[in-house]
């Protein structure tokens, strides 16, 4: 197994706020890692810092050597009023040493190729507002693929999509991770998403755990990630996050409808 | 020929004319093909404080006596880079930065007009533009920059959409956004610096803005963008021009005003599609 990224001693701040602190965090070839943790813990600065796309305040990143990475972005935060087709955003990271910018005949094949694989065939001359939510999300895991990379980078992917898109969107990782591609993402959808994942990152500006659900999904580390008591069942071998104190709420709120 | 009582042909024998044409047109098409980068990136009140900076510029070389391209041009390219910087930084309070920046340099500009200059000729002159005053070299020096900022976009079209829809990962995918950001102030600078002759200070940032907009209403494709709106900013340049001459209006103000009609048509044309196409360009 060869290390892919290897982080030591990793800490990042913006100003005097530190995000991120004394990270060690490796992933070697065929992995699949999320990284959980509340709004605020540094998820996000952590995959930043492991693009190289901020520089660390304190300790290294190593990438090896030749390393592709692929960064899938948060569906919200992509400008879907940009005058862009499906094609012109998958063939969009394939710039380098290019005279003429029109899409050649190659590209095409290859970007139809690639939108067939995931599902959006025959939709490369749309533009990108004209597409439903999970077929936008996949657009940009397309142009991803479209660069070939050794470790594909998701922030939030399953943020503002609803269950059915969650669904195909798992199933899609699961079937490019068998195929050899590494992955790494952020998620705060405990259930939907990280209990399915084999090894997990808990992250509250420092690791708090980093293991299997099974070892990581425990009341302790949860109540030290997220700062609010949380309870685990196990489900079919599965561990379920529960919060405390929902149960609370839906009472107090029953009482008040009732009366 | 012979139109409606006028001859169409007749400013064409005044060399002056001719070659305030020749540059309206090139300066209208230059002007097209950035601002198509400017209304995406939102960018149009840089684009104004900018034309305001290079007055600056334009006067100080004029009192001290430095050619305009050279005094101009660096104070311009300099400021041009100075405020992406800033707006890159998205401090708050960048665009009061900016506007404190180029509105001072605007000031200094008058004053030293004022002081030193022949000051009223000359401050009309460069706010409002003027056709008499259109020389060889403004046509060799608008020209130079079309054919560089065109080889240039062409060049690095990709990385420049890339970096203009999603810097965070085109910076990832190797892209250096910092850098392509830095080109394009500095295209926009040279920009300015040689339509401002002919256009003026005051009317330039339209002519980066209306085209695009146009083109923008009309397409949902920044390729088919960056064809339309540069052939926009050239007719409503030479259609402007010719017009300025028999209405014996500013050529400034009736390039704006064949440009703002030709938004307004489309505007009409492309209805609901079009409006909801521009309702997303932010003017920043």
């Amino acid at each position: 197994m060869t290390k892919l990224i290897e982080c030591r001693h990793l800490s990042c701040a913006y100003g005097n706020t530190i995000v991120v602190k004394d990270v060690d965090l490796t992933i070697t070839s065929g992995e699949f890692v999320g990284v959980v943790g509340p709004s605020g813990s540094g998820k996000t600065t952590l995959l930043k810092a492991i693009l190289k796309a901020i520089a660390p305040s304190h300790g290294h990143i190593d990438h090896s050597p030749g390393l592709r990475l692929a960064y899938v972005p948060q569906v919200e935060t992509v400008d879907w009023n940009f005058p862009v087709t499906v094609t012109e955003v998958v063939v969009m990271t394939q710039s380098q040493g290019r005279w003429w910018p029109r899409i050649t005949n190659a590209e095409r094949a290859a970007t139809e190729q690639v939108l067939e694989r995931l599902g959006l065939g025959g939709l490369g001359n749309r533009h990108i507002r004209e597409l439903s939510g999970g077929q936008q999300q996949r657009v940009f895991i397309a142009r991803a693929l479209f660069h070939q990379p050794d470790l594909l980078v998701l922030d939030e992917p399953t943020s503002g999509v609803d269950v059915r898109t969650r669904h195909d969107l798992m199933h899609l990782l699961a079937e490019l991770n068998e195929g050899g591609m590494s992955i790494l993402l952020t998620t705060h959808d405990l259930n939907g998403l990280a209990a399915h994942l084999p090894r997990l990152v808990c992250l509250n500006t420092t690791v708090i755990a980093d293991g299997a659900p099974n070892e990581v999904l425990t009341s302790s580390v949860l109540e030290q990630t997220y700062g609010a008591p949380m309870e685990v069942l196990i489900h079919g071998g599965m561990p379920v996050v529960l919060e405390h104190g929902a149960d609370e709420i839906s009472r107090r709120l029953s009482r008040r409808s009732a009366s | 020929m012979i139109l409606l009582g006028l001859d169409l042909f007749e400013p064409y024998h005044f060399a002056f004319f001719r070659n305030g044409v020749l540059v309206a047109t090139i300066a209208g098409a230059l002007c097209g093909v950035l601002g198509v980068f400017v209304v995406l990136r939102g960018m149009s009140y840089i684009g104004h404080g900018l034309s305001h900076a290079v007055f600056g510029g334009a006067a100080a070389s004029a009192v001290m006596g430095l050619n305009y391209f050279v005094g101009a041009g660096v104070w311009g390219v300099w400021s041009g880079v100075l405020i992406g910087r800033i707006a890159r930084r998205r401090i708050i309070g960048a665009d009061a930065a900016i506007g404190v920046v180029t509105t001072a340099s605007f000031a200094l500009g008058l004053a030293l007009l004022n002081r030193y200059g022949q000051a009223k000729k000359s401050i009309e002159a460069v706010l409002f533009g003027s056709v008499l005053g259109v020389k060889t070299s403004d046509i060799i020096a608008v020209t130079v920059v079309t054919v560089v900022v065109v080889i240039i976009v062409v060049m690095a079209y990709r990385k420049m959409v890339f970096a203009t829809f999603d810097p965070d990962v085109a910076e990832v995918t190797g892209v250096q956004v910092q850098w392509v950001e830095a080109l394009l102030m500095v295209m926009l600078s040279l920009t300015i610096l040689v339509t401002m002759r002919v256009i003026g200070t005051l009317l330039i940032s339209a002519l980066l803005v209306i085209p695009a907009s146009v083109s923008r209403m009309t397409t949902n494709s920044i390729a088919r963008m960056l064809w339309v709106s540069p052939i926009v900013g050239a007719a409503s340049g030479f259609i402007g021009m010719n017009m300025a001459y028999h209405l014996d209006t500013s050529v400034s103000a009736t390039i704006i005003l064949v440009a703002a009609a030709m938004f307004a048509v489309v505007y009409g044309a492309t209805g609901v599609r079009g409006r909801v196409r521009i309702s997303a360009l932010h003017h920043v």
